[in-house]
Parts: C-alpha cells; structure tokens; sequence
C-alpha cells in the first residue's frame, strides 16, 4: 500500500470540502473493496476521507411509502433489519448473501453503491426497484445513477447519504455465486411494482448492471414464470471470463430470473 | 503518522502509527499479541478474525486508524487466566484443529456466531456461516462439532 494522508470528519459537509480541497482523495467506507485494491496497488490516493464518523449516515426508516437506507448502513444491519424485512424482505436477503458474515459487518450500501461492481449485488436491486440515490447535492434516479463499469453519476466532491426504494408489491433476488469470490457470477432481481415490473441483471453485463426490458413488458402482461417462456437475452455485451461464457450467463439470466419471478410469487 | 487509542482486551492502547498500518499489523507487531493470523492477506480466508465493538471483522482488511477509539477482542482476550474460553475448550476437545493456523480467526467468528444466532446450533448453519473462514486440514467436520459443543457450552458458562 502506497503512503497516504488519513482524514476522519465529523461531518458530511467537512467531508465534502476534504473532497473538493485535495485532488484524487478517496472516501472510505467499510473499506471492503479500498482497501484490498489499496493493497494491490491498483488505487493509490493520496488522501482517504474515512465516514465512519460522520454523524446521520446510518440507520433504517420508513419514510411514508418509501424504504430509506442510510449510506453508512452495514450489509449486517440490512440483513438483520426487521423494518426491511418486513417492508423488501428480498433486500435483506440480498444484504445477507454479499460476501461473509464478517465482510457484511464492514460492507456498506453507500460504498457498494459508488464502486458500481459490476458483480456486487446492491445495482441490481436499485435498478429492479426504482430506488433514488440521495447524496449531498441532488437525488439521482438509479437509472442515471449506474454509468457503466465502476463508474457513477457522482462528481468528485459528491457524497452518498442515504437511498431510499419505494415499496414494490413483491419482489425477489437470486443469485449465482462464484464459490471462490462469493460475488454474483449472475444475479437477477424482479420486482413488481404498482404500475411496472423491474428486472435487473448484476455479474452479467460488460457495462455493469442492467434492466432486461424483454423480460419486464412480459412480465408486466403477466406477472409468473410461463410469461419468460420462449424470451432470452442475447450473450452480446455480456461478459465472458475463466467462470462462465457470455452463452452460459446469458442462459443463467433467463433461468435466475423466472426463478426470481416465481420467488416473489411465493412458489 | 496518526494518533490512535483503543481498548484492545479489555485495556487502553494507544499507538502512533502510519495511517497504511492494517489493524492486524498493530496488532501483531505494534502489541506482540500474534494470536491473531495473516493467512490470504485478501480477506477470504478468516484467519485474521477479531471483534470489533463485539463484531466479527476481518482485521487485514481494517486500518488501524480506522478502529480508533473501538473496542477490540482477539483470541488472546477470550480465556479467563488459565480457565480456557468454553469455545476454545470446545475445539481442544472435539479436535477441532490440526496445525492451528486457521484456529484462531474460527474461534473468533465462532463466538461471534453464537452472539448472533444463539446456542442451539444445527451443522448447516455452522457450515453457511464458516463460509469467511478457510481451513486447509481438517476437512472441517471436527469445527462444525466443535462449534456446535461450544455454543452450548457458552449457554451454561453464561
């Protein structure tokens, strides 16, 4: 790890500042992807902005019909949460399945949310729900939000706060896991929403996360599995690594997703 | 280089580090306490397990800085004096362990999977939640039963 110079604000305005003030420093969050990028050598800023002391960046609440997630929240938390698990139980499960126990008590949706893996698990639900990004300037719509292979919306001084989903009537992840990495080789979210149905794909797409809108019109004449029948997705711009072929993901994407469909209809 | 101060066993600590200092690292070479491991250095392999605040975390994957003014736990803070922590006599029992590399971060996930899930602990769930702890010996069925005694162990000692 190259030398850096450590900041710890208290608060995200301070942050922010520490942001705009020293070209190329980083934030940390949980630190679960910096710092082992850090390690390699592949990052190396010059100054790191830790948020783990700044005040209001966690915590779970409902907010009228909306489910709001404070940026600092752990993947623990979420997983655990009765409020998420009852308002998206198919969040906490998400937040259960990232990494292991111990990387769930460090990983946080604000620092999965501005790496924009394009294996992690948090994009595709956003995407699959509709959920807004709230940062310290403006809110940003998931589908502006994602902008391609680790790559954000977000400006160089720009902090995540919170995010907020709005409430589907059901909804369900599932994920094929790389056994080594236990990041999503595939993994595909649905959700129906009041008036739209939402299908996101994660560990897919050479671009990072992505809505399948074949699958959604269909889905949105008729919400089950049958409705999938006959649609794929072309292995076009997906990615093709040591762990599967653009074929064999694009075939995993239409199995994940018709068993996504008939886990949120509770089959 | 940075100030920090922490609890770590139960006793104040305070250190001036280099910010790239990884918790692991002061712990080991800054309070000599080597009980916690280096296995993979990429946070897979779990041998470097301590609690944080009472959380199981991966300590290569932690600055220092970072844990400042937290309360840590490692393998050396479980045992009462020479009265073994009933999850380390647990795997001192059952055989939980070979060469003892991997031990400590697994007893530390263990009790922390105890806090977490209770006492009353079936194989599967032991083996779901061991998936951030590798071991390259024993093929693990004496953790899992090891895990399993200890949990109930802790129940009574508690």
């Amino acid at each position: 790890m190259y030398e850096f110079k450590f900041h710890r604000p208290a608060t995200v305005r301070q942050a922010a500042n520490l942001l705009a003030k020293n070209e190329d420093a980083k934030l940390v969050a949980g630190g679960h992807t910096l710092i082992p990028v850090m390690k390699q050598r592949l990052a190396s800023p010059p100054h790191l902005v830790d948020l783990s002391k700044v005040e209001n960046l966690s915590g779970i609440e409902m907010k009228g019909r909306a489910l709001s997630i404070g940026a600092m929240t752990t993947h623990a938390d979420v997983a655990g949460s009765p409020i998420v698990g009852e308002a998206i139980p198919a969040l906490a499960y998400l937040a259960g399945v990232i990494g292991d126990p111990a990387v769930r008590h460090r990983g946080t949706i604000g620092g999965s949310l501005a790496n924009n893996d394009p294996t992690a698990d948090y994009p595709a639900a956003c995407l699959a729900l509709g959920a807004t990004i709230v940062t310290n300037k403006r809110r940003l719509k998931a589908e502006e939000f994602f902008a391609g292979l680790f790559t954000t919306a977000l400006e160089s001084d720009e902090i995540i706060t919170r995010v907020t989903f709005p409430l589907p009537k059901k909804a369900a992840y599932v994920k094929f896991r790389n056994q080594a990495s236990r990041y999503a080789l595939v993994g595909v979210f649905v959700a129906r929403r009041p008036s739209d149905v939402g299908v996101a794909v994660t560990g897919a797409g050479a671009d990072g996360v992505f809505r399948v809108t074949a699958f959604e019109e269909a889905l949105k004449k008729r919400f089950a599995s049958k409705a999938l029948e006959g649609l794929s997705v072309p292995a076009d711009g997906l990615n093709a690594d040591i762990h599967g072929s653009a074929e064999y993901r694009a075939h995993l994407i239409g199995v994940l997703a018709a068993r996504a469909v008939d886990a949120a209809n509770g089959k | 280089m940075a100030k920090i101060s922490l609890i770590v066993n139960g006793n104040p600590v305070t250190g001036n580090v280099d910010p790239r200092t990884l918790l692991v690292q002061f712990l080991r070479e800054n309070l000599g306490l080597t009980g916690t491991h280096v296995g993979c250095d990429t946070s897979q392999c779990g041998a470097c397990v301590v609690h944080v605040d009472g959380k199981a975390v991966k300590s290569c994957t932690t600055l220092a800085v970072m844990v400042d003014g937290q309360n840590i736990t490692t393998i050396e803070g479980l045992a009462a004096g020479d009265t073994l922590h009933p999850m380390q006599e647990a795997f001192r029992e059952h055989h939980g362990l070979q060469c003892g590399y991997c031990t400590p971060g697994m007893i530390m996930t263990a009790v922390d999977l105890v806090r977490r899930k209770g006492h009353d602990l079936d194989h599967h769930t032991i083996r779901e939640e061991l998936e951030g702890n590798l071991c390259r010996c024993t093929g693990y069925h004496n953790i899992v039963e090891s895990i399993a005694a200890g949990a109930k162990a802790m129940a009574k000692s508690a």
